[in-house]
């Protein structure tokens, strides 16, 4: 009598405890509770020495990129995807401001930066604040950069930079990331979707 | 006079060249092909060297360096995206495991070319010597692409 009793006690805590598990796997599975819009901001000057900030651009889709001219590999890559972009989005294609913010703004200045950019694609606007503004900049986009001391580079160092791209809505509010190496043709769905 | 006829008709031909085939040489087991770089604005920013290294062999084989006489400073790099930060630091070699293929392209290794003694025009073309360890000096030539070229343009591989 007693071991049934025993038993049965067991069989009780075994269905509590699936019970459970299911019940935090469900809500687990439930969505996140909506975060507060984030709304990423800089000021920072173009070649001309006008100081823009992100509500310069509301009303169109911003599509940010951190990077300096002084990168072979990585920048021209991603600025090849977002001039393909522009160039796919055709007559909507003035509904998108794609920005290039230097990590690197010393040097871009010096060298030039629109005329580096204008290359790959007129409409891409390049920005190089100051040192403070720069930092401000990449921390409110959440981004990391660094400056890496090598001999054997051109000026003796290089930079370290997040190579994705940042998608900011027409009301300055922080949509998306699309990683490194990204294709155009992703990047151009998505933003056609939302248009 | 002469010379000059030359260099115009020289000047010519690089151009037409380029939209033909990739220049490919071969060394050993070693085929290599589609060599590019990107137009360059002006010549401080350094400039990219890609190419594609076939090893038919039954030997590995290491690239461990390049020269041009287009830079004054070559070096091998690797693209590397750790947590979220891309940099591009010194590659030693780049191994050649025997039966692959292995490619300098976007995002993986590439050549830097530093010091450019003229900027790099689309169209145009140079020479690249890649120093193989086993299969000795290869030179290709590079041909010089849009700055917004994602990879070689070659009519057939
Ligand atoms: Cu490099």
């Amino acid at each position: 009598m007693t071991l049934r009793r025993i038993r049965l006690v067991l069989w009780t805590l075994v269905a509590f405890a699936l019970v459970g598990v299911l019940a935090l796997q469900w809500a687990g599975r439930r969505p996140e509770p909506p975060q507060p819009p984030f709304r990423p901001d800089f000021a920072l000057q173009d070649e001309a020495g006008r100081t823009y900030g992100m509500e310069d651009f509301r009303g169109s889709f911003a599509l940010v990129f951190f990077g300096f001219t002084n990168c072979p590999d990585v920048c021209p890559t991603t600025m090849s995807e977002v001039a393909q972009v522009m160039d796919d989005l055709g007559p909507e294609a003035d509904k998108v401001r794609p920005l290039f913010i230097s990590i690197d703004p010393e040097r871009d200045r010096r060298q030039g930066l629109a005329g580096y950019l204008a290359a790959f694609h007129p409409a891409i606007l390049g920005l190089a604040g100051d040192g403070a503004a720069t930092q401000a900049a990449t921390e409110s986009f959440k981004v990391h950069f660094g400056r890496e001391e090598d001999p054997a580079a051109p000026d003796g160092y290089s930079m370290s930079h997040s190579p994705g791209l940042f998608l900011v809505g027409p009301d300055g509010e922080w949509l998306r990331q699309f990683p490194y190496e990204t294709p155009a043709a992703e990047i151009l769905a998505d933003i056609q979707e939302r248009i | 006079m002469k010379h000059l006829a030359t260099a115009l008709g020289l000047a010519v031909t690089l151009p037409l060249a380029a939209v033909a085939e990739c220049a490919s040489v071969s060394a050993g087991g070693l085929t290599v092909t589609g060599a590019w770089s990107r137009a360059t604005i002006g010549n401080e920013r350094p400039a990219v060297f890609y190419v594609e290294i076939r090893n038919e062999g039954e030997t590995a084989d290491r690239l461990t360096g390049i020269d041009t006489p287009v830079a004054a400073m070559t070096m091998l790099h690797r693209t590397v995206v750790e947590e979220g930060v891309a940099s591009m630091p010194h590659a030693e070699a780049v191994e050649i495991p025997a039966c692959e293929t292995v490619g300098l392209a976007p995002g993986s290794h590439h050549g830097m070319l530093m010091g450019l003694t003229a900027p790099l025009t689309e169209g145009e073309s140079f020479p690249v010597t890649l120093q193989f360890e086993r299969a000795g000096a290869v030179e290709i030539d590079t041909r010089v692409l849009s700055i917004r070229a994602q990879e070689a343009q070659c009519d057939a591989g």
